[in-house]
């Protein structure tokens, strides 16, 4: 799992605004296992997405990103399809908390939407705070996680933190 | 500085005296909500990880709320599970299938006072903040870590104010208001932020209509949605038992991160378009939009006051040839009430059919689902692609009033003109 300070690096999978629970985790397959579920991220809006996603890659998308409900099956589909971090210019407040609490990192980034196409080679600093192009010529900063979210993200996830906590 | 109200619960909640917007501080929860969706991996997760107990059953809710009754087989064995977990947890309060929605629930059995903070694993859970209660959606390993420690970290929000005066006119409700902030500040409006609702308007408005303001901050992206605690609070509470409500209300120098203001006195009917919460329209600016379905519930508006207002319009009339009404109950005892008051024979004499207390059609779970062309207008609380059955349909958001005044012309209609026939 990432730690505190991480660097990923991948190729950007990029959507719109207002991406909603409903097209990350369809409501048909809610009760569903994960391995069934991930199949079906993003089908409606992307269909080659859950196929074709590597371990690694990046989600970049625009305004309001996991916009909808609770359902923390948005933020686990895309990290069981190994997504590395979702970097948009605003997330859902659920979505947010969910990602960090199941160990997705993310990062807010105003301008990422614009500066960077789909297929992009991106690569992702989570302390700074920063995305940059991957010849180096296009450097955003966004707003570094504060240290109480990435100490969640660098334990794996709030029931990692848990675990370590009870077990203590 | 003075504190808003999202500073004043969260200080107490974190055994501060004061907190700031930016904080981030770990609070005590006072009470948490688990629904059927969710429940069974909640308390699965907590025996794997949180030790199989909760922090204190008294503080823990359970609702069997979004399918109901179970629509398959495997919807009642989750439910079959739950029972059993919530049994071996030892939690009294638990609301079986049939009982209600949970946000309807909660503030109608007592469990919801003043100041409280309130986590819940669905996003509607800013319903609460009607009474004064920090209250806001989680998610499930969230809620693991909940059960089991009674704590979870928050940041401190800013408060966005939004100053109320006027009244309302005959035919417009507070749903209409909600939809039309909705439609000026947008689905993202209020991102992150806690939302108080002051100023004239507000200390004249009910308990219900507090509840669907609440209910519904969380469309424009609300961490909270709060109202003060004042006179309306404390007779609501009085009525289920509850004396000695303080007052909660925000310091007169609590800092805002922007302050709105809006006179309900020129407000028409609003309607939200397909496909988005804050796609608003005034009612009378669309014409010929017919319908195929009209669906008066939810934890939005589900209420008696709802069905109140619905039967005012639909009494001794039919509904249109080729429109389905669906009414629920948004609990048991909305619909005794419904029964007691006459409601509910009026509405099924207009031709409605009365769907079990519970989510229903509100999330495309099941009784009421659209095909691909139709569209239904609705009292609930999102209109997102698919969301009612067919990605194809396309779903309308507005008051009881105007879904109402629509079911009996079979296209979208002005509750202000159906209510002058009457
Ligand atoms: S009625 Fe609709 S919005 Fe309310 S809790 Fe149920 S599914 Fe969610």
């Amino acid at each position: 799992m990432s730690e505190t300070g991480a660097m990923m690096q991948g190729r950007a999978w990029k959507f719109d605004h207002d991406v909603s629970t409903d097209l990350l985790s369809p409501g048909t397959y809610a009760v569903d296992p994960v391995e069934v579920r991930m199949i079906h991220t993003l089908e409606s809006i992307s269909p080659g997405f859950a196929s074709d996603v590597r371990t690694g890659d990046l989600v970049i998308a625009g305004r309001n990103f996991g916009c909808g409900s609770s359902r923390e099956t948005a933020a686990e589909n895309l990290k069981a399809l190994g997504v590395a971090c979702v970097v948009a210019e605003s997330l859902s407040r659920l979505f947010m908390r969910n990602a960090v609490a199941i160990g997705l990192p993310v990062l807010i980034c105003a301008g990422v939407h614009e500066a960077f196409a789909d297929g992009d080679e991106v690569a992702v600093d989570l302390a700074a705070g920063t995305i940059t192009s991957g010849d180096g010529d296009r450097r955003l900063q966004g707003e570094p996680l504060p240290p109480e979210m990435r100490d969640i993200l660098a334990a794996g996830g709030i029931l990692a933190l848990l675990d370590s906590q009870t077990a203590g | 500085m003075g504190s808003t109200l999202a500073e004043k619960i969260m200080a107490r909640a974190a055994g501060r005296d004061t907190v700031t917007a930016g904080e981030f501080i770990v609070a005590d929860i006072d009470l948490a909500m688990v629904h059927d969706i969710f429940a069974a991996s909640v308390f699965d997760m907590l025996a794997e990880v949180g030790g199989g107990k909760v922090f204190d059953p008294d503080k823990a809710v359970v609702v069997i709320d979004h399918l109901v009754p179970a629509p398959s087989a495997e919807a009642a064995a989750v439910h079959h599970r739950i029972r059993d977990h919530v049994a071996r947890l030892g939690i009294d309060a638990f609301y079986d299938s049939g009982e209600g929605i949970s946000h309807q629930l909660l503030p109608e059995k007592g469990h919801i006072r003043p100041g409280m903070m309130v986590v819940g694993t669905d996003s509607h859970t800013t319903t609460h903040g009607a009474l004064a209660a920090a209250s806001t959606g989680i998610g499930t390993s969230e809620m693991a870590y909940v059960m089991a420690t009674g704590r979870l970290w928050f940041r401190v929000p800013e408060t966005i104010r939004y100053e109320l005066r006027g009244s309302l006119t005959r035919g417009v409700s507070w749903k209409d208001v909600i939809l039309a902030l909705a439609g000026r500040f947008g689905s993202d409006g209020a991102q992150y932020r806690s939302m108080e609702f002051g100023g004239p308007a507000v200390a004249a408005a009910g308990m219900s209509s507090r509840l669907t303001v609440s209910n519904m901050g969380l469309e424009m992206g609300a961490k909270f949605a709060l109202f003060p605690s004042d006179a309306v609070t404390a007779a609501y509470l009085a009525d289920r038992g509850i004396e000695d409500v303080a007052p909660l209300e925000p310091d007169g120098d609590a800092s805002y991160e922007a302050e709105h203001e809006m006179d309900l006195s020129a407000l028409a009917p609003q309607v939200a378009l397909p496909h988005e919460v804050d796609n608003v329209e005034a009612v009378d600016d669309l014409t010929d939009i017919t319908i195929q379905q009209a669906f008066l519930g939810s934890c939005t508006n589900g209420r008696i006051e709802d069905l109140r207002a619905a039967a005012a319009i639909l009494d001794g009339r039919k509904i249109a040839a080729g429109v389905r009404l669906l009414v629920a109950p948004a609990s048991r005892g909305v619909l005794s009430q419904a029964i007691d008051e006459g409601i509910v024979a009026t509405l099924v004499e207009a031709g409605a059919s009365v769907l079990p207390s519970g989510c229903g059609p509100c999330f495309g779970g099941h009784g009421g689902l659209l095909a691909p062309g139709e569209r239904c207008i609705g009292t609930h609380n999102r209109n997102f692609i698919g969301r009612m059955g067919s990605p194809q349909a396309e779903i309308y958001l507005a008051s009881p009033e105007t879904v109402a005044a629509s079911a009996l012309a079979g296209r979208i209609a002005d509750p202000r003109e159906e209510a002058a026939n009457v």
